[in-house]
């Protein structure tokens, strides 16, 4: 011991009994194989672990169960061998009393190992490669958090100063770590000095509390025979619960605080509980994984208060058995301290790798929590917070569900210790309200990322659809202006044409029809006038004349006119005629087009009819009435074929008309490509997903142009035979 | 008389100085939008459920701004967000307006009975946050992390394969409860206590 070492304090900190000698007198034993191990997948902080077996397997001892799913995760081994006899929810060692999932080994009691070696020098080997073996070994902190140990010896090379091993076991009854350094101090070192290889630090200090001397002593006789010592020491301290806690004891031993909200690397420090160390050691010299662990069974109700080696696993009530405790008189069973443990109402909880203590109490022991009575102020939580929080501001706050003021006041901040509950003289469970806090603020924070979320995929959407809005309506803008420039240029062309050769398209009837009826009218006028006229005695006979003149010409106009309107009406009618094929759905072609339709859905609902017949399923008869249906279809698409094609022939159409709706169809073909290329062209101006869609129309339309051509030149070629 | 001159010319020299800065920070930190708004936007839950009778939470939070609406109608944030509401505005907070619906008592979420559904893709045109995958005559499927548990999705269903169920996060979502309140007086009221334990 280094009696030279300057030690700090934290501020507040309580005494409580400590009830440690009871478990101390005798020596640690096995707790030997109980009949069924349960193994919880959770028990350690992170990802659940991926069970590896199914019911039924039979394993062996130190075989890996369950692997870690992602980096902040561990793995899982079996305590023993034996067989996988379930993987289902379980009670699990939590505050909660939930129950989670458990893979169930029911032992064969050989205990039979897997084939495993350790490392003899770990000083050769890689700071990496230890790490992943630690990682394989599936080490957790064995304090009571149970975080991942790979994780946290994962850190940048040199960023480690000081190494802290905490021994100092703060908390009344436990004495796990004590009974580990008395009787393993050899082991302990080793984990240690491994450790100190992997994150090379400075100096390595333990912290031990005065109430172990016998341990302190241990470490100092193991350290003086290890042949690398240099770094490591001894720190003894001042017991005060709780300066096991990480930051307290990071306090006590260098002065510096942990910032809040920070972690101690950032002050280049890192702390691992002793246990973890050992559990090193087994990983790395002998290569056994982390199966099973140092535990306190104590409390009045137990005949034999002493430490235990356990496997993973092991039910507390084998543990109960084993150490002869009056299962009758344990009013409360709690595991871990009695500061921070939680009662489990089960007794077949498992033992995990963070449980360092089971206290079998009895009612005069641990008397149920009394009455809660109203704050009076006193301060006394105040002055015992080691965390220099204000205790019962935070308990209005969170008896208040004011959690804002609650979060403002540092509740993160909080190590739930429970020394204000444990001075409250109104015995107000503070560290239970504090607890409620943080679990609503936690869960808070997690709404409110979800809403912010929510609200971002909802302004998300909005614009998408806002945009794709927009982009039809371009688009039906951009084709009615393509529309009306076609119409532009079909209006244009066949005026150009009407003059050439005198034959007026059929929309200018109309305009004919009323410029005949003005030259009729003309004709009667100048027809009254020259009645007037010859009534009229005095009369100038020139003015008869003329307007005799006039008349026979306003006559000629009129019979122009008369022509030119009869012809455009028969023009009218030609194409009436033409265009009426297009429209009439009782053409043979569209009725021969009907019966194949027809024809092919009949041959596809007898196929479905076959298979459905040949798998036996219950859709046989609606099958069948498909079928049926489909039938009769096409026996009605057959007879109006043929009725039809009856009509068409005593109609006799000639065969120009014929010729004339192969052009129409030609160019009717063309337009139909000359629009698909547009609107491809659109498509890709505007980079739009439907281009593929718009290609394959375009190479459809062209090749239905290219038939139509072939067939107009046929249908030419025959004529001019 | 001079000393008269130097002190006015002096306070319209000053006066001219600060409204030159005033002017000046009004248009560099000239504040986009209604800030109000994106404050109660903040506190509504987002579910974009439109049970406000608004088509999602923003255009409810704009019309509170405007004073056009009630700030008592928004069931699914329930009394904390008429609470929340009311401290930024300073008014009183109102009890909900039952007639836009009743708080649920747990967060829910939307899942899809697969092997009943058609395909038919409603469902995912009346999600407000996208939180539905599927395609026409596939089978959907909610993503369940992104459910606000709106109820939108029910009505356009045709065969009616949606069920909204509590959210159970077990173990990971767990946490304390809040002590029940056991004071001297009620010791003789053991009904309480023994409620909060089964509970």
């Amino acid at each position: 011991m280094n009696t030279s070492f300057n030690l700090f304090d934290f501020v507040g900190g309580v005494h409580p009994a400590e009830n440690k000698t009871q478990s101390t007198q005798s020596s640690i034993s096995s707790a030997g194989i109980p009949e069924k191990l349960v193994l919880p997948l959770t028990q350690h902080i992170g990802a659940q672990s991926k069970p590896l077996v199914n019911v039924g397997d039979t394993v062996l001892k130190g075989q890996l169960i369950a692997a870690a799913q992602g980096f902040i995760s561990a793995n899982l081994h079996a305590p023993t061998s034996g067989k996988i006899t379930a993987i289902e929810d379980r009670a699990i060692a939590h505050q909660s009393g939930l129950s989670d999932l458990c893979i169930e080994i029911t032992t064969d009691k050989q205990d039979k190992w897997i084939e495993h070696s350790g490392i003899a020098n770990y000083q050769d080997i890689d700071a990496s490669q230890l790490i992943s073996l630690i990682q394989e070994a599936g080490v957790t902190g064995m304090g009571g958090a149970g975080f991942p140990t790979h994780v946290k010896v994962s850190a940048k090379p040199d960023a480690i100063k000081t190494l802290i091993i905490n021994a100092a076991e703060c908390e009344p009854y436990i004495t796990a770590d004590d009974m580990l350094m008395q009787e393993r101090a050899n082991d302990v070192i080793s984990g240690i000095q491994i450790l100190a290889h992997i994150l090379k630090p400075e100096s390595v200090l333990i912290g031990i509390e005065d109430n172990k001397p016998k341990a302190a002593e241990a470490l100092n006789l193991a350290l003086k025979e290890s042949p690398e010592n240099t770094l490591i020491e001894v720190i003894v301290i001042p017991t005060k619960y709780p300066s096991g806690g990480e930051k307290q004891l990071i306090q006590i031993l260098t002065g510096k605080e942990v910032p809040s909200g920070g972690l101690p690397s950032s002050l280049g420090i890192v702390c691992h509980n002793l246990g973890t160390a050992y559990a090193i050691n087994s990983a790395i010299t002998k290569g056994e994984p982390l199966i099973s662990r140092i535990t306190t069974m104590t409390g009045n109700a137990c005949a034999a208060p002493q430490n235990y080696e356990v496997l993973i696993g092991t039910p507390v009530k084998h543990l109960l058995e084993v150490s002869n405790t009056d299962i009758k008189n344990t009013s409360r069973l709690v595991m871990g301290g009695p500061m921070m443990g939680f009662t489990i109402d089960q007794i077949e909880t498992p033992i995990i790798k963070a449980s360092n203590c089971i206290i079998a109490a009895t009612k005069q022991e641990l008397p149920d929590p009394a009455m809660e009575q109203a704050c009076i102020r006193c301060g006394m939580c105040t002055e015992a917070c080691p965390a220099q929080l204000l205790p019962q501001q935070l308990y209005w706050f969170s008896k208040s569900s004011n959690l804002e003021q609650a979060e403002s006041h540092n509740i993160a901040d909080c190590i739930e210790c429970g020394a204000c509950s444990y001075v409250c003289p109104s015995n107000i469970p503070l560290v239970q309200y504090y607890r409620f806090a943080k679990g609503e603020i936690k869960q808070a924070t997690a709404d409110k990322l979800k809403s912010d979320r929510a609200k971002v995929r909802f302004e998300t959407r909005l614009a998408r659809q806002e945009r794709e809005a927009a982009e039809k309506v371009a688009k039906r803008q951009a084709r009615a202006e393509a529309a009306a420039k076609k119409q532009a240029q079909k209006k244009a062309a066949p005026a150009q044409e009407a003059s050439d050769s005198k034959a007026p398209p059929a929309a200018d009837i109309e305009l004919l029809q009323k410029k005949f009826d003005a030259t009729k009218a003309g004709v009667t006028k100048t027809k009254e006038k020259l009645a007037i006229l010859l009534a009229d005695e005095n009369a100038d006979p020139e003015k008869i004349e003329l307007l005799k003149g006039a008349l026979t010409k306003a006559q000629t106009k009129m019979k122009d006119a008369a022509k030119v309107m009869a012809e455009a009406k028969k023009a009218e009618k030609a194409s009436a005629f033409t265009s009426s094929d297009k429209g009439d759905p009782n053409t043979p072609e569209r009725l021969k087009n009907k019966l194949d339709l027809a024809q092919s859905r009949l041959e596809t609902a007898n196929k479905r009819l076959e298979e459905a017949k040949a798998e036996n399923s219950d859709k046989i008869e609606a099958f069948e009435t498909a079928v049926t249906k489909q039938l009769e279809r096409v026996n009605d698409a057959k007879l109006a074929l043929e009725t039809a094609i009856k009509t068409s022939a005593t109609n006799n159409v000639p065969a120009s008309v014929d010729l004339e709706t192969l052009k129409q169809k030609v160019l009717a073909a063309q337009t139909r490509v000359d629009k698909a290329n547009e609107r491809l062209n659109m498509a890709k101006e505007q980079n739009l997903e439907t281009v593929g869609a718009l290609q394959t129309g375009l190479d459809k339309q062209t090749s239905k142009l290219v038939d139509a051509k072939a067939a107009l030149e046929q249908a030419s070629t025959e004529e001019a035979k | 008389m001079t000393s008269f001159i130097v002190a006015v010319s002096a306070l319209v020299i000053l006066s001219l100085i600060f409204g030159a800065i005033l002017g000046f920070a009004a248009i560099r930190f000239k504040v986009e939008g209604n800030p109000l708004v994106e404050q109660i936007d903040a506190l509504l839950p987002q579910t974009q459920c439109g049970q406000c009778s608004y088509p999602g939470c923003s255009p409810y939070a704009e019309a509170i701004a405007k004073g056009e609406e009630g700030i008592n109608k928004c069931p699914p944030g329930g009394e904390s967000t008429i609470q929340a509401i009311a401290d930024l505005l300073g008014v009183e907070p109102e009890p909900l307006d039952a007639e836009h619906g009743t708080e649920k008592e747990s967060a829910m979420v939307a899942v899809i009975r697969e092997d009943e559904c058609i395909g038919c893709t409603k469902c995912i045109q009346a999600c407000p946050v996208d939180a539905i995958l599927g395609a026409a005559k596939q089978m959907h499927t909610v993503i369940e992390s992104e459910c606000t548990g709106c109820d939108l999705c029910l009505e356009p269903c045709p065969v009616d394969c949606i069920d909204m169920v509590p959210i159970d996060g077990g173990l990971p979502a767990w946490h304390w409860d809040k002590p029940i309140q056991i004071i001297a007086t009620d010791a003789g009221n053991t009904d309480a206590l023994n409620e909060g334990k089964a509970a």
